[in-house]
């Protein structure tokens, strides 16, 4: 799950600061979980930009904005009110925006929203980052904790020795991961993992931009 | 003798630090460390300890060398790439810098500019790996280098760590790395000090436990919230608690020295963290009997 908040209604309105007439654009993935890019967001955003004195020409949820091709079709059903509109503001993660500007033949595009991370769904509407997308996973080390993510330092050879009462040095409220991973292979009898020195990591795998294409090894 | 030999002769070792500048001004710290001269075996320089941005490890150590001294560059994997590490360990090499403190480096969020980015590129047990390379010739790549390295180099370990399991395993893994001493973080219990030691009854790597000089109450109390790592048992602090100054400087002294010639038994030498009041460290050493 992409993890998105709704930017400054201010920030937004300063964006649209040369934009009389906006069509929205929503996500029909993510973003509705975020409860960022939904129905509801989108109505919401509608009514609070005619407040301002600007013109909805229509509105959209796309079904997966990230998908390139689907999103290109999607628009076609909009092409009218999308052609009256000065700019598009997309409620949709950064990816979104780009394939939203993309599929519109490079229509003016404005982000309402900050994409925020990879995470996962919690109890009482909390989202958590676990996976940061390093291209080289290290979890069968780690007991299936990722250090990468869950030590702000990203070490992946063990604790660096600043926790206080099992608690990360830069976040009190934030269990090192690194005595929970030490815990847990433990507890699997596999410290002999810890044990290995990691090597550094190779970096050249996460180059930006990243592409990768289907069957390619 | 130089720290090194030192080290490899089995001598008791004492070890200071000090802390460059922020800013250009650097008489201040280069009189701290003249009060030194003579009664420390290697003086640390520490390197934006605390996420703080200050002058340079290098060159204040480079500073201190040009004076006579023998100082032990900290070098830490927050703000630098791999590229920059080899690169600044190999300048220092060249300035004479042959001593080196690997460590991973406070996090930027806990210090001035929380808003930099955190590098950590390399965590403290692969600089210690690179530093191996360079010194047999090749950087981290594998390409030759023209002239190489003789860096001695150490790294740290927090005795104090609860649980102690993951921090042992990560010494062990220093060592094989090619750590070749020990400094530890500050130590403020020398029972828990000696169950450390301990536990690491096959680890040979001289350990030189840290001491500080308590200033006040505050100031531990300070740490116990603010510094990573560190934990001033409540009983030390009660003890700080004198009402005239002057006791409190004694105090300190007195609690600086107990615990060096409490923890003399039980290691290869100490590490003295004077934070300021590196003019109180030889009466401190002279009440330890050393």
């Amino acid at each position: 799950m992409i993890i998105t908040k709704q930017k400054d209604k201010k920030i937004i309105l300063d964006y649209l600061k040369q934009d009389k007439a906006v069509f929205i654009a929503g996500c029909a993935q993510c973003a509705v979980v975020c409860k960022t890019g939904g129905e509801e967001e989108i109505a919401g955003m509608k009514e609070f930009l005619q407040k301002h004195d600007k013109t909805v020409t229509g509105t959209c949820m796309v079904d997966v904005p990230c998908h390139l091709v689907k999103t290109k079709k999607m628009f076609q059903q909009h092409r009218a009110e999308i052609d009256k509109a000065d700019a598009i503001l997309v409620m949709a993660c950064g990816d979104g925006v780009q394939s939203i500007m993309e599929g519109t033949k490079g229509k003016k595009v404005h982000p309402a929203l900050d994409t925020l991370f990879l995470g996962e769904v919690a109890p009482g509407g909390v989202f958590l980052q676990k996976c940061s997308l390093c291209a080289e996973c290290v979890l069968d080390e780690t007991g299936g904790l990722c250090p990468v993510t869950l030590c702000p330092k990203g070490l992946l050879n063990g604790p660096c020795g600043g926790a206080k009462e099992k608690k990360c040095e830069v976040n009190k409220d934030t269990d090192c991961v690194w005595i929970k991973i030490y815990e847990r292979l433990d507890t699997l009898k596999q410290l002999d993992k810890m044990r290995k020195i990691q090597p550094a990591r190779d970096n050249s795998k996460r180059l930006s931009p990243g592409k990768h294409t289907l069957g390619e090894k | 003798m130089s720290f090194k030999e030192k080290i490899k002769s089995g001598k008791f070792i004492i070890t200071c630090e000090i802390a460059p500048p922020k800013g250009t001004n650097v008489d201040k710290a280069l009189k701290e460390a003249e009060i030194l001269k003579g009664k420390v075996d290697a003086i640390n320089v520490t390197e934006l300890q605390s996420s703080v941005m200050r002058l340079g490890s290098m060159v204040m150590s480079y500073l201190l060398k040009t004076k006579g001294f023998e100082p032990i560059c900290q070098v830490a994997g927050r703000d630098r790439n791999r590229l920059a590490l080899q690169s600044d360990l190999l300048s220092g090499y060249v300035l004479g810098l042959t001593n080196v403190l690997v460590l991973t480096g406070d996090h930027p969020q806990r210090g001035d500019h929380p808003q930099a980015k955190p590098v950590y590129d390399l965590d403290s047990i692969q600089i210690l790996e690179a530093i191996k390379m360079l010194n047999s010739g090749v950087d981290m790549a594998g390409n030759g280098l023209d002239g190489k390295p003789d860096i001695f180099a150490g790294a740290v370990v927090n005795p104090g760590a609860d649980p102690i399991g993951p921090e042992i395993i990560k010494m062990e893994k220093k060592i094989s790395a090619g750590a070749t001493f020990f400094q530890t973080q500050a130590v403020f219990d020398v029972e828990k000090f000696e169950n450390f030691m301990k536990k690491i009854p096959h680890i040979k790597v001289p350990v030189l436990p840290s001491v500080i000089l308590l200033k006040s109450p505050q100031m531990a109390r300070y740490m116990n919230e603010n510094v990573a790592g560190i934990e001033v048992p409540q009983a030390l602090i009660k003890e700080m608690d004198c009402p005239d100054k002057n006791d409190r400087v004694k105090k300190s002294v007195e609690i600086c020295a107990r615990l060096i010639k409490g923890l003399k038994p039980f290691c290869r030498g100490v590490h003295i963290m004077p934070l300021g009041w590196e003019n109180k460290v030889p009466l401190a050493l002279d009440a330890a009997g050393l």
